[in-house]
């Protein structure tokens, strides 16, 4: 790795000789490099024994099992849950809608999903809880399942997102002329692409449990990304107050955006048995539920209509977007506003319309993971430029070179980028660092000369992208965070958050921002556990907005904090903090968001500065292409992300790598198969994520162009990576076999059929039908089961 | 039915339906919580333990077939603990004063970033364990293929590549 | 915590004929297969369990008369690191090494995967094509069947009730040749899309093909013999030519269908491929 570190960049009031520096430069890649410099991670040794306690490793005495009965329909009225009169039902507790003392919502962007179908209500996908039990011991549980029936009347389901009629969310997003453009351009080329659902799959997979508080509460314990998300889902769902609902985040084993919002469901639910019970109630997930129940990345289709010049300049975009969000709400407003502000790709293009639409098909609602849909429309928007490029004859490098934002540049928002623009920095990088036009001459050199008798064939492929920091528009505005720095009164700094570490490195990165800015040792600087009782709400962990605005108001409250002991103690805040806290007691303070000076977003017109700061990225990959097979084997890539600051470049590396191969599992092998709204791969043998086998040898550059308005200038790492790696390696498919492959995952099945012209595979992302649901049926019979 | 097993050097007997699978035995039984249910059906590892000193996933083998067996978990690689995990290796000021009960193959793993979420290491570590047992040359692609029944989702598997590398070199140097 | 349905644990193979002909149990070998059953996701897990992991007459790899002999529990491990295996039977080998990742090499078995009869159990192409006979066991004796008439349906096998798999044998053939392909969902811990085994014998004179059989996995209920591909093969050299008519004959006898790992035509284009290139590689044109 190399991190590049700009002088004039670094900002003024930095300390000149801090004890644990915040930004550290390794000098090259040798092993433990991290150590001269980085703390290791603050969590790290207690994941290396087995110590660390995740929700299923809690141990509560007396505690019940929990479970979840399900629609088993995509789309059905329920009309009554019966019980087995035959079985004994007294040490089994039985909870549906009728018991839910608050609102039947789960609380998110809209009313519309019920925390448990209510009689007489309508079943809309095919994993809806429907009713809750609980019970002592796991095999009364497992008897009691099977004694419970769901009566419903079948109504007819919507699985094709071009037919639905319910919208959830558009925006429309206009910059210049679409018309006039495409009708000045050389030449224009039209493009459909197609990506399909994926599964996060944190290998921890979803758990809650819940324990009765004496106070008539409940206190939450749960794999999350959000507490405050479930604090208020259980506050509205059991009718409760604030101080009666407490959400304590476990060791979480993974989240991506997988935890940001059903653990609000699964809380909910353990909840509500526990209240019933008066026990503590686990509700843990297995795989198959797991996979079955919970949200993925939303399926898309893109169409692309791109006016290009000769000279590869491209003049006109006219994009449209079309998300499944699934059966309910859920996020996918938010998500699709970020998809729509990236479909263009990182290039300032004249002219551009962007349409986008999310709709409800009678699937398991869709949600938030990493990228939170950019990957989507950037995989579309790259792509297509690649395509266009083909189109002009123009190397992928050499068209974004001419098309690529540059300070000043203005996007379809009408943001006009004031700072920190890098795309054109992470595009040479990655070119230079891979070789990329020699490479790819000397792949184009073997496709002209190859034979049938050529096993194998290697591709090269670029990709670029940018990705908005933070939330979307007025999201942080509206948010109003708060974090909170303590000095206690036995000399302990102990910083309060809600933010969660989930593997990203929370808990160490924030602590180093800290201690830097008091200049003490990282040791010196606690973290309160992720407790709602405890921490104030920072806001939710997601967005890549933990390093940047979390960070930047640590820093604010570290300042106050500094300013009000050497005030005090009239000597620096490193020499007389403890002597202050012996003499004055403890000292906290309360830092709230204060928006960044001059951004501003308008949300009835969609348009101004949709995100405070861009990280860019680059990615470039080498690929074989099994020519007997069409297997796809990823032999490296190059990725190349500006992150604004790098605060830990070890954790931050790790990001870029583990992003990086989560987007060639989205490019190569992850798909899910639906019938009847049901996903069919249900299964960890079946939805399949990379091994270490399938994983290529990932460079990582890291680039810093920081972001002026938080004073460490970091502006977020952990979705960059994802934006990027798909259509890069889509591209070197193409340039392995000349094939474009609009659909991901380009599976050996839709390289093959474009390769051999055999019959493709079902399209990603669409449910078949029985022909009970459909008239003019074309699926086969049960193409779900196993041979 | 009872059953005897030897774990992590500690002999101990359980009595528990001979069709409990060890990593039932493991977490619930004996409340040895370091191996994890990621799958439950062999796919993902995170439950890998040490059979006789051979990698196996605990959720796919009940305990009517480990009696007698020497098992090896996560809990076993400290420095506090007996086994192979206990040799010392090269020290590193920094972090054995982050955790001097780490073992060797911990510890690279805490250098080198090798674990992110944390959820699949003690199955990784204990794939990585057998690994650098076997003596075998401790090439890139010998050490993917050693972990490639250990699913991360988090890393990319590059670091942890690293860190098994590393802690073979410094097992190659203290035998040199 | 899955089902725990009751298990014994005989230590002799008498016991375990005893046991297994006085009331119907689910075979344990390995566990790789059985242990997932125990959910009830998958089906409904098994009533009672006889588990066969202490029988050491079912362990061990012999030469003997003229076969290669494989105990019904031999691990795939045992089996990659066997030097009578790689010399007779290096497609058996290729198979085992594809098979799950360590953990489960280490525990599972050929027995156990010949039982379970998965029409995607990579092995099962490898017996067809090595034409290995399997030896049941039981009260009254033991008897042997060719794994040509081992697999009659889909997840069925011609072992009796009462009966055990206790061994694998492969015929050890002068100059023979095998090959093994498969083809995966990924390239570690794969199920496969398809499977092909083949194994000829080259006349030294005319370097034509005797005793040709090909087999794949993963295209039909069960895995299968291409009896009508094997008779363009026979007696003929590996040329482009001859190759160009076994594989329109191989895409012509194979009926695969759609599932969620694959498709049928996917299935039919790279069965052809793949055998192309094994014929390549053999007549090196």
């Amino acid at each position: 790795m190399t991190t590049d570190t700009r002088p004039g960049a670094v900002p003024a009031d930095q300390p000149a000789a801090a004890p644990a520096p915040l930004i550290v430069t390794p000098d090259g890649p040798t092993r433990g490099r991290a150590m001269s410099g980085a703390p290791p991670r603050r969590e790290g040794p207690a994941k290396l024994t087995g110590a660390a306690l995740y929700t299923d490793d809690l141990v509560f005495p007396g505690a019940w099992y929990g479970t979840t009965i399900r629609s088993t329909e995509p789309r059905a009225r329920l009309l009554a849950i019966e019980l087995d009169p035959a079985f004994d039902w007294s040490k089994v507790a039985v909870v549906t809608a009728a018991d839910i003392p608050g609102d039947n919502v789960v609380a998110s962007i809209a009313a519309d999903q019920p925390i448990l179908v209510p009689v007489g209500g309508e079943i809309r996908h095919q994993a809806e809880p429907v009713a809750l039990l609980a019970a002592a011991d796991r095999e009364t549980l497992r008897q009691a399942r099977s004694r419970v029936r769901l009566r419903t009347e079948a109504l007819l389901p919507v699985f094709d997102p071009l037919a639905s009629t319910l919208e959830f969310a558009h925006y429309d997003l206009a910059k210049g002329d679409v018309e006039a453009g495409l009708a000045g351009a050389d030449l224009i080329v039209e493009g459909t692409y197609r990506v399909g659902h994926q599964e996060q799959l944190y290998i921890e997979n979803n758990a809650m449990i819940a324990v009765p508080r004496p106070d008539g509460g409940v206190a939450v314990h749960g794999s999350l990304q959000c507490p405050y998300y479930v604090h208020k889902a259980l506050r509205r769902g059991l009718a409760i107050d604030a101080d009666q609902a407490q959400v304590i985040q476990a060791e979480t084993g993974g989240g991506f955006g997988g935890k940001e919002e059903y653990p609000s469901m699964i809380g909910l639910h353990a909840a509500l048995l526990a209240l019933r019970t008066g026990k503590p109630v686990r509700m843990i997930y297995d795989r198959h539920e797991d996979l079955a129940a919970t949200t993925k990345r939303h399926p898309a289709i893109v169409t692309h209509r791109t006016g290009v010049m000769n000279d590869g300049r491209v003049v006109a975009q006219d994009i449209d977007l079309l998300m499944d969000g699934g059966a309910y709400t859920t996020l996918t407003p938010v998500v699709l506003s970020r998809a729509t502000i990236h479909a263009g790709g990182p290039y300032d293009i004249p002219n551009v319309r962007i349409r986008g639409r999310a709709v409800m098909t009678n699937t398991p609602p869709n949600g938030a993971f990493r990228g939170f849909g950019a990957p989507q429309s950037e995989f579309a928007a790259e792509t297509q430029l690649n395509r266009v490029a083909e189109a002009v004859g123009m190397s992928p490098l050499e068209i974004r070179r001419r098309n690529v934002y540059r300070l000043g540049g203005i996007t379809p928002t009408q943001q006009v980028l004031r700072g920190g623009v890098a795309g054109a920095e992470v595009l040479e990088r990655a070119a230079e660092a891979s070789e990329f036009e020699r490479v790819r001459s000397r792949t184009a050199g073997a496709r002209s000369g190859r034979t049938s008798r050529d096993r194998t064939a290697r591709g090269i492929g670029l990709a670029l992208a940018w990705h908005g920091a933070g939330f979307t528009g007025s999201g942080e505005a509206k948010m109003g965070s708060v974090v909170s720095l303590e000095l206690s009164a036995d000399g302990g700094v102990r910083i309060l958050t809600a933010s969660t570490e989930m593997g990203q490195g929370t808990k160490t990165i924030l602590p180093q921002i800290v201690a830097a800015e008091l200049g003490l040792p990282f040791e010196a600087v606690e973290i309160a556990p992720q407790d709602t009782a405890l921490v104030p709400d920072s806001g939710p962990t997601v967005a890549s907005r933990t390093a940047m605005v979390v960070g930047g108001m640590l820093i604010g409250a570290a300042r106050r904090l500094r300013d009000e002991v050497e005030g005090r103690t009239g000597r620096p805040f490193a020499e007389s903090y403890r002597d202050d806290a012996r003499s004055h007691g403890s000292t906290r303070i309360d830092q709230a968001f204060e928006p960044y000076p001059g951004v501003g977003f308008d949300d009835a017109t969609y348009t101004g500065d949709a995100y405070p700061a861009y990280g860019w990225a680059a990615a470039v990959a080498e690929v074989e292409v099994d020519l007997d097979t069409a297997e796809v084997a990823v032999i490296s890539v190059v990725a190349v992300d500006d992150v604004g600051r790098v605060i830990h470049p070890v954790l931050c590396e790790g990001q870029v790598e583990g992003g990086t191969l989560q987007a060639i599992g989205y490019a190569t092998i992850e798909e899910i198969k639906l019938h009847d709204g049901r996903y069919l791969n249900d299964r960890l043998q079946t939805y399949l994520i990379p091994t270490a086998l399938d994983a290529p040898r990932i460079e990582t550059i890291l680039v810093e162009s920081p972001f002026k308005d938080v004073p460490h200038g970091a502006k977020g790492v952990g979705e960059l990576p994802m934006d990027v790696g798909a259509p890069a390696v889509i591209a070197a498919i193409h340039d392995a076999t000349g094939a474009w492959i609009p659909d991901l995952p380009a599976t050996p099945e839709r390289i093959m059929a474009a390769l051999a012209g055999i019959a493709p595979p079902d399209p990603p992302g669409i449910s078949t039908a029985s022909t009970a649901w459909v008239a003019d049926a074309t699926a086969d019979a049960d193409p779900g089961a196993e041979r | 039915m009872t059953y005897r097993l030897t774990i992590n050097g500690a002999s101990t007997e359980v009595a528990v339906p001979g069709m409990r699978r060890l990593l039932d035995v493991l977490r619930e039984d004996l409340g040895l919580t370091g191996a994890k249910e990621g799958c439950g059906e062999g796919e993902c590892g995170a439950c890998t333990v040490l059979l006789d000193g051979a990698v196996a996933v605990s959720c796919l083998v009940p305990v009517c077939q480990v009696d007698g067996c020497d098992i090896r978990t996560v809990e076993g690689l400290g420095r506090g603990a007996t086994g192979t995990g206990a040799t010392t290796g090269a020290t590193d000021a920094a972090t054995d004063a982050a955790d001097p009960q780490l073992g060797p193959l911990q510890r690279a793993f805490l250098e080198t970033g090798g674990a992110q979420c944390g959820i699949c290491t003690p199955g990784m570590l204990m794939a990585g364990e057998a690994f650098l047992a076997s003596g075998a040359e401790p090439t890139e692609q010998a050490i993917r293929e050693a972990i490639a029944g250990n699913l991360c989702r988090c890393t990319g598997y590059t670091k942890i590549v690293e860190a098994i590398a590393l802690a073979a070199a410094r097992q190659t140097e203290l035998g040199a | 915590m899955p089902f725990e349905p009751p298990v014994v644990s005989p230590t002799t193979l008498p016991e375990a004929y005893a046991i297994a002909a006085a009331t119907p149990h689910r075979p344990l070998a390995g566990g790789t297969d059985l242990l997932v059953q125990l959910t009830g996701e998958i089906g409904p897990p098994p009533e009672r369990v006889l588990d066969l992991w202490r029988l050491d007459e079912l362990r061990g790899i012999v030469i003997r008369d003229g076969t290669l002999e494989l105990g019904a529990l031999t691990t795939y491990t045992e089996i990659r690191r066997s030097a009578a295996c790689l010399a007779h039977a290096p497609a058996l080998v290729e198979a085992a090494t594809t098979i799950g990742a360590l953990q489960i090499q280490n525990r599972a078995t050929l027995g156990g995967n010949v039982m379970n009869a998965s029409p995607a159990g990579d092995t099962l192409p490898v017996l067809l094509a090595l034409d290995a006979e399997l030896v049941a066991g039981g009260l009254a004796g033991e008897r042997t069947i060719p794994a040509a008439a081992f697999w009659p349906a889909y997840r069925q096998t011609a072992v009796r009730p009462g009966e055990l798999l206790v061994r694998i044998r492969i015929p050890l053939v002068d100059g023979g040749q095998q090959r093994f392909r498969k083809v995966g969902t990924r390239r570690a811990q794969a199920i496969s899309k398809v499977v092909v085994a083949l194994a000829w014998r080259a006349d030294p004179q005319s370097g034509r093909w005797r005793d040709v059989r090909l087999a794949l996995g993963s295209v039909a209920a069960t895995p299968i013999r291409a009896a009508g591909t094997e008779a363009v093969l026979e007696s003929a050299p590996p040329t482009e030519a001859v190759a160009d008519r076994a594989v329109e004959a191989l895409i012509a006898e194979l009926h695969p269908i759609d599932d969620v790992r694959s498709t049928a035509a996917y299935r039919r284009e790279v069965a052809g491929r793949v055998l192309r290139r094994l014929l390549r590689d053999a007549g090196g044109w």
